[in-house]
């Protein structure tokens, strides 16, 4: 032992990190430089978007003429003017409607709905069903709204010649309904195989216990199922929403018509912004989305640590 | 093959907790060295600050007599089994144990012949073309030991090498490993929660708690002579009776009882002194007679051990086990006497062993 | 007795009104590219191949389908390659900030989405010159998909185990060999399951193709698809048909395979 007069000694600080302490040693450094062209990209074309928004909105920003070399600041005009225009109002009622509609009441209810029926079946018929369901959900948009506006067609549609219907134009008499119709079918998917996966999770013991005990059906959702899933509830009524409440597709169905009566807040933004040149405005009817999807999407992470 | 010393070895985490704390061990060149404890206690970040998979606070780790502590694990030229083996389920048997050559660039050719080589030592011939997860766990065992044994390092460090085989594998794998130990003559650490293990395999070891080293020694010295009441509690598969007594002359007072002080302890006890008596059950000689210096009571549990039986007395309300061949044992209720074997009791003072 | 029964048969009216619902509106893309002279109407197929003829002659829609399938593979290996490397270093090193960091990216993958920023987005495609340019839509779409990848990613990362790095660790290889003989191997079927994921996402993404491609030669089939049904007065209702089955065709395969080979896992946001 060359050096057993060694005393043992407190390692200084450079001695200690002379090498890296994670599993493969990879430091510092070159964690970061792993991390950086991901964080780039992720600041250039999301965060930096977010931020420009905010500063748009207090912006005369066009996208032609005067304004557009020479934008000048406005203050908070734009959004004066935002939450004193019935066309926002109207739109953000419409969202109303169709995220209420289509995603709380519509996918949450038919989602647990078929999972429900089919939790114990086996056998083509759930195949069948949950294939068709899922179809629906996988789909290019532009080829399902292509498929319901087919469907619903004044002349030829599908449903009028089901239903020996004559001049029953949906699009046009129950534009909103339509919508709301075809976004059910769209993405009760998702609602269903989360229930489906939660319902999974309920340990049989407690359904038969319940069971041997007398209970109705209707008493062992309420007192054995629900209690287990309730957690999903929440989870899948905030990610639908969100969901429901940005999505472009009623655009490609109806492009917010007819005279404005579908015009949902994601398509409001398009027409008045990219259509119609105003980009301040339509900057700061973005901000308001934003700050939705801010107070939603927090509420949901709290409800997922809160689970942790 | 290198020696491996500590000295002063602490590690403390972050969040302020001390896993090691100021450590001194000599483990000899060839040594089976085995590091025992409960789990929390710090030995398998022993064994991974040796490693250098975690860096030490402070002291120092030597291997050869060359100061590793701030190498890099891949430069101290050692190499660990895992506790789940980590082989590579994307590599076949042959790859696996070549992947140490393959990043010390050795030839393709020269690394397979190297493979197959150790492979056929450890009798993995047929094996050599599968993946680890179409293997059994001893031969992933045994795979993970031919990729150490292909490094040809100074120092092998096994975690728990034994803890992911079932029970009657691990005997034939404890049998078959102390050989291999013995063969290669590398110095070896490993690391295990199991006393039986430890005493079995082990050249040495070292018992540790809360990141202290309680006791080194040979397995016979450790079993027979705990140096305190921790490693006296934790050694054997049958916990050593400690009993509270007092000191009465050349007798001790345990539970309404007189035994007579152990030869250990002869003349190094003050008349009145309050001490632990310490007897193994093996060593707790039974009889149905009552005899001098003997523990009385009623036999309260008898528990089948095989070609032994453990026989439980309720003396004056205190438990004291005892041994008892088979064909001896006595009935539940029988009045039965054990006697402690004056040259295998021990006196504990505080803890620690009263020895001269 | 009987209330079992009328139990079965309500159970089966059910299933037969769920079946038709979803099913009704999907008849057509089934019906019409093999029906001569379709309309909006589902009628029998006569089986013929003159749809596909008039698709192959149409000038756009195969270049378009060329298009998407660069697009996705484009933003998939962008996305596959970015994320694994940022992931990787979130779920072994302790970056300073690292726990806020992956808070923000969270919070950041569901607020901003395509409609909350499109406006700024277009405006930050005029200022680099990246409108009609396909590279730009794809790095927009990669910084779009990176925080969900690399959220879905660590996950993935922080369930392999450590004692395979750290055991090439002992055997001294360099951190780089680490990544490339054990990390990557081993989290392959991580690496495919965001790879499907971005090209679903990309595939169906109607918006930002939109919004940022003008050139019709440069356009996914998601907008060409739009503009079929929308542009020049009437629906060209014969190329419709297999232009629309075309370009869903390799979402059903992904689909099929995906949920063949790993089983179907449910990440909260397999497709938004």
């Amino acid at each position: 032992m060359a050096q057993a007069t060694l005393p043992p000694e407190v390692l200084d600080d450079a001695k200690a990190r002379r090498y890296n302490a994670d599993a493969a040693g990879l430091g510092r450094l070159r964690a970061g430089a792993f991390v950086a062209p991901a964080l780039a990209l992720i600041s250039l074309f999301l965060v930096f978007p977010a931020l420009w928004v905010l500063y748009l909105g207090l912006s005369n920003y066009r996208l032609t003429g005067a304004a557009a070399a020479a934008p000048q600041s406005v203050g908070f005009d734009n959004f004066v003017k935002a939450l004193t225009d019935p066309e926002f109002w109207s739109s953000t009622w419409l969202t109303f409607e169709f995220v209420l509609g289509s995603a709380v009441i519509g996918q949450v209810v038919l989602g647990f709905l078929i999972a429900w029926i089919m939790r114990d079946r086996t056998g083509p018929i759930k195949r069948i069903v949950e294939g068709l369901v899922i179809l629906a959900w996988i789909l290019p948009s532009a080829v399902v709204s292509f498929l319901w506006v087919a469907l619903l067609d004044r002349d030829g549609g599908t449903l009028n010649t089901l239903l020996h219907l004559q001049d029953f134009a949906p699009l046009l008499d129950h534009p909103m309904l339509s919508i709301i119709v075809f976004n059910i079918w769209r993405g009760a998917a998702f609602s269903m195989m989360l229930y489906g996966a939660a319902l999974g999770n309920v340990p049989p013991s407690h359904l038969e216990s319940a069971r041997l005990a007398g209970a109705s059906g209707w008493q062992q959702l309420r007192d054995v199922v629900f209690p287990h899933i309730r957690g999903h509830v929440l989870t899948n009524l905030l990610l639908i929403s969100l969901w429901t409440f940005n999505d472009f597709t009623p655009f490609l169905l109806t492009a917010g018509g007819p005279d404005g009566k579908t015009e949902v807040l994601s398509v409001h933004v398009y027409q008045v912004a990219l259509q119609g040149g105003e980009l301040g405005y339509g900057a700061a009817v973005s901000t308001v989305i934003l700050l939705i999807n801010l107070v939603v999407a927090v509420f949901y992470l709290r409800l997922l640590r809160s689970k942790k | 093959m290198s020696a491996i010393e500590l000295r002063g070895l602490t590690k403390v985490y972050p969040g302020g907790v001390k896993a090691l704390d100021s450590l001194d061990l000599v483990i000899p060149d060839g040594e089976f060295f085995a590091l025992l404890g409960p789990s929390g206690c710090g030995k398998t970040t022993l064994l991974r600050t040796i490693a250098g998979l975690e860096t030490a606070t402070g002291g120092a780790v030597v291997i050869g007599d060359r100061d590793v502590t701030g190498v890099q694990p891949g430069a101290r030229d050692i190499a660990m089994v895992f506790q789940d083996y980590a082989l590579f389920p994307h590599m076949n048997v042959t790859d696996n144990i070549a992947y140490p050559l393959r990043i010390k660039k050795v030839a393709r050719a020269t690394r397979q012949q190297k493979a197959a080589e150790v492979g056929a030592r450890l009798g993995l011939e047929q094996l050599m073309e599968r993946r680890p997860g179409q293997l059994s766990g001893g031969q992933q065992q045994r795979v993970a030991l031919a990729r150490v044994m292909a490094t040809q390092a100074q120092a092998f460090l096994f975690d728990e090498p034994l803890s992911n085989l079932d029970a009657r594998l691990r005997l034939e794998a404890r049998t078959f490993l102390k050989k291999l130990q013995h063969e290669l003559g590398v110095t070896t650490v490993f690391v295990t929660h199991d006393q039986a293990e430890a005493l079995a395999m082990a050249d040495r070891m070292a018992v540790m708690e809360s990141g202290h080293i309680r006791q080194i020694g040979t397995p016979a010295e450790v079993f027979q002579r705990p140096a305190n009441t921790f490693v006296a509690g934790f050694i054997g598969s049958t916990p050593m009776n400690l009993l509270d007594g007092v000191v009465r002359g050349d007798t001790v007072d345990v539970a309404d009882c007189k035994v007579a002080v152990p030869e250990s302890a002869e003349g190094l006890l003050r008349d009145g002194e309050k001490i632990v008596y310490g007897v193994r059950p093996e060593y707790n000689v039974y009889s149905a007679e009552s005899a001098d210096g003997s523990l009385g009571g009623t036999v309260s549990i008898v528990e089948n051990l095989g070609a032994t039986y453990l026989v439980t007395l309720d003396v004056n309300g205190v438990p004291v086990q005892a041994i008892v061949p088979e064909g001896r044992e006595p009935e539940l209720g029988d009045e039965g006497f054990a006697v402690p074997r004056r040259d295998r009791a021990l006196i504990y003072r505080d803890g620690e062993l009263v020895s001269a | 007795m009987t209330r079992f029964v009328l139990r079965r048969i309500g159970f089966y009216v059910l299933i037969a009104v769920l079946l038709a619902f979803f099913a009704v509106p999907l008849l057509w893309l089934a019906s019409a590219p093999f029906t001569s002279d379709p309309t909006y109407q589902v009628r029998m197929p006569d089986f013929t191949s003159e749809n596909f003829r008039a698709l192959f002659d149409n000038p756009y829609a195969l270049g378009s389908l060329w298009n998407s399938v660069l697009l996705a593979a484009g933003t998939a290996a962008l996305v596959v390659v970015f994320a694994t490397l940022a992931a990787y270093a979130l779920s072994r090193v302790r970056l300073p900030g690292r726990d806020a960091l992956l808070y923000t990216l969270l919070l950041l993958s569901s607020i901003i989405t395509g409609t909350a920023a499109m406006v700024p987005l277009f405006q930050l495609a005029v200022e680099l010159q990246l409108i009609d340019s396909q590279l730009g839509l794809i790095l927009i779409l990669t910084g779009g998909l990176l925080p969900a990848a690399i959220f879905m990613m660590k996950d993935f990362m922080d369930s392999t185990p450590k004692s395979y790095e750290e055991s090439a660790r002992v055997f001294g290889a360099t951190p780089l060999q680490i990544v490339r003989h054990v990390v990557v191997p081993l989290v392959r079927p991580g690496l495919a399951t965001i790879a499907v994921w971005a090209v679903a996402n990309v595939w169906g993404n109607f918006l930002m193709p939109y919004l940022l491609l003008s050139d019709v030669e440069k356009q996914p089939a998601a907008v060409i698809m739009y503009t079929l049904y929308t542009e020049g007065g009437q629906a060209n209702i014969q190329l419709l048909g297999t232009f629309g089955l075309l370009y869903s065709v390799p979402v059903v395969l992904m689909y099929l395979f995906v949920s063949k080979k790993y089983g179907f896992r449910f990440h909260g946001g397999i497709k938004r």
